[in-house]
């Protein structure tokens, strides 16, 4: 069985916004697309000017008549959950943030297993949102979800690493914050000088080291 | 001949550097940012013969002044506003000669919210990712101007043909009547909803700025759940959070989000949002994408 596109829907006259059934379809169907983008002729329709994966769905933004292309959707084959070809980025965390007991507690682990369920996890990166270089990372067991804070912290430091629902991420920059904060990161997510500028980006696989504090 | 510097002699409310944006890194979690009116931007540019990706001033509402170190030509446009240089009325939306030295004052704004200033040459401070436009939600880009910063000019560019020196703008709107396009979670309005979004209207809330127009008015009622898992999201957006105030995404604009977007507004008439001031009455249009049936 391929991928199970659900609905091809419109978000404007010059946009797609493709419905999946789960995020391991979304992966799935991202990746199909870069392909044929990359390919020679396996995109015979305008190009979009920005592909854009989500939880459930994916953007196609900027084709000036996306009635083509929403036709011809639905008969693509994807392979589902297909492991992402991208690159793995080791990630060094020190694991003392202030949600950390709380998490633990939440999961009914111990302090030790928390952690270990952290580093023993293969992370993929589903998505980027919410700030330039803020990637939803994927591959927690669903019994794993996490509540958000119920009052946002007014500021998050850059390199803090945290969970909320069914996602990890890192705080590529200072912002606000609702997630629970179980370590921090010297790793730099974003940097405009760089190509591409954030680290993580859709499909790259992620694993969390444990380093000492220091 | 060394580049034309600019020193900013007053700020204004919130004037920023734009030009076209950065398109093509929503993927990364970057907003496409860029001038609100790019209509007007493009004017300025195309009236002084500057290549359509040269960076110009975008002000809020109260204007700006400058003061170039050497002779420079400059246009405004957006909107309309009292111009002039050391004292002396100049011409809005057509070039005018600024002697090196001479005191550029733009006031505030007659009518709409955003007047552009587009320089011969561009602004040609530092770009990140591609653009040099500032983009309130993320900080990217450079920072809005303060008073004595010093703004560097690119290689002034050779005159257009003088016919192009006047041009027609269109006045900023009294009201907004917008057409608004299918979004994905168009369904999620209730029946009552669907027939409010038809016939009421909302105004423009004070709280409104690049990222998006706020609506004040009544409530749209939505069908289901009020969240959704995050999904990305267009320009022209029209989102739906759960007070039921539908909020018009700008250009600096979250690439995801997670309240339903009902629909979109036709990218021809964003322009005309970002000359919206607060209190500016809100109707809205609705309309199919023919190939949804």
């Amino acid at each position: 069985m391929g991928v199970l596109i659900r609905r091809v829907l419109p978000a404007g006259p010059h946009a797609l916004l493709v419905e999946l059934a789960d995020q391991a379809d979304v992966l799935g169907l991202h990746a199909e697309i870069l392909r044929r983008l990359d390919s020679d002729d396996g995109w015979p329709w305008p190009r979009p000017t920005d592909v854009v994966p989500a939880a459930r769905t994916v953007l196609l933004d900027g084709l000036e008549d996306p009635a083509p292309l929403a036709a011809a959707l639905p008969g693509f084959d994807v392979a589902p959950a297909r492991a992402p070809d991208g690159r793995t980025v080791r990630c060094p965390v020190v694991y003392d943030g202030p949600d950390l007991d709380a998490v633990a507690a939440h999961w009914g682990l111990s302090r030790r297993e928390a952690i270990e369920l952290h580093t023993g996890t293969e992370f993929v990166v589903a998505f980027c949102g919410f700030a330039p270089g803020f990637a939803y990372l994927t591959g927690l067991p669903p019994e794993r979800e996490v509540p958000r804070l119920e009052t946002p912290r007014t500021a998050v430091p850059a390199g803090s690493v945290a969970l909320a629902g069914e996602y990890s991420a890192v705080y590529p920059t200072r912002s606000p914050g609702g997630w629970r904060l179980i370590g921090r990161t010297d790793l730099v997510l974003w940097d405009p000088g760089r190509e591409p500028a954030a680290l993580l980006t859709p499909g790259v696989r992620v694993r969390f080291e444990e380093a000492d504090a220091g | 001949m060394s580049p034309v510097q600019v020193e900013v002699v007053r700020a204004g409310a919130l004037t920023t550097v734009q030009d076209r944006g950065r398109p093509g890194f929503a993927h990364l979690g970057v907003p496409p940012s860029g001038a609100l009116d790019q209509r007007a931007l493009a004017l300025g540019n195309r009236l002084l013969g500057n290549p359509p990706d040269a960076a110009g001033l975008e002000t809020t509402l109260d204007g700006v002044a400058i003061r170039p170190d050497g002779a420079c030509r400059i246009v405004v446009t957006g909107a309309p506003a009292e111009v002039s240089v050391d004292g002396r009325p100049a011409a809005w939306g057509a070039p005018v000669e600024v002697p090196g030295g001479g005191l550029l004052q733009i006031g505030p704004a007659i009518s709409g919210l955003r007047s552009y200033v587009s320089l011969a040459g561009g602004v040609v401070v530092g770009a990140v990712l591609g653009s040099r436009s500032h983009d309130l939600l993320s900080g990217l880009g450079p920072a809005p101007l303060r008073t004595g910063d010093r703004i560097p000019l690119g290689d002034r560019p050779p005159a257009p043909p003088s016919a192009v020196d006047v041009a027609p703008q269109p006045a900023p709107p009294d009201e907004l009547e917008l057409t608004l396009w299918d979004g994905p979670r168009r369904d999620r309005l209730a029946d009552a909803g669907a027939s409010l979004l038809r016939s009421a209207t909302w105004t423009v809330a004070s709280a409104s700025n690049r990222v998006g127009l706020r609506l004040e008015g009544p409530a749209l009622p939505l069908r289901g759940a009020g969240e959704l898992r995050s999904e990305a999201l267009v320009t022209g957006a029209v989102q739906v959070p759960p007070d039921g105030r539908p909020v018009i995404f700008l250009r600096d604009h979250p690439t995801t989000g997670g309240y339903p977007v009902i629909g979109v507004i036709d990218p021809a008439e964003l322009s005309a949002c970002a000359q919206a001031r607060p209190g500016t009455p809100v109707r809205f249009r609705p309309r199919r994408v023919g190939w949804t049936h």
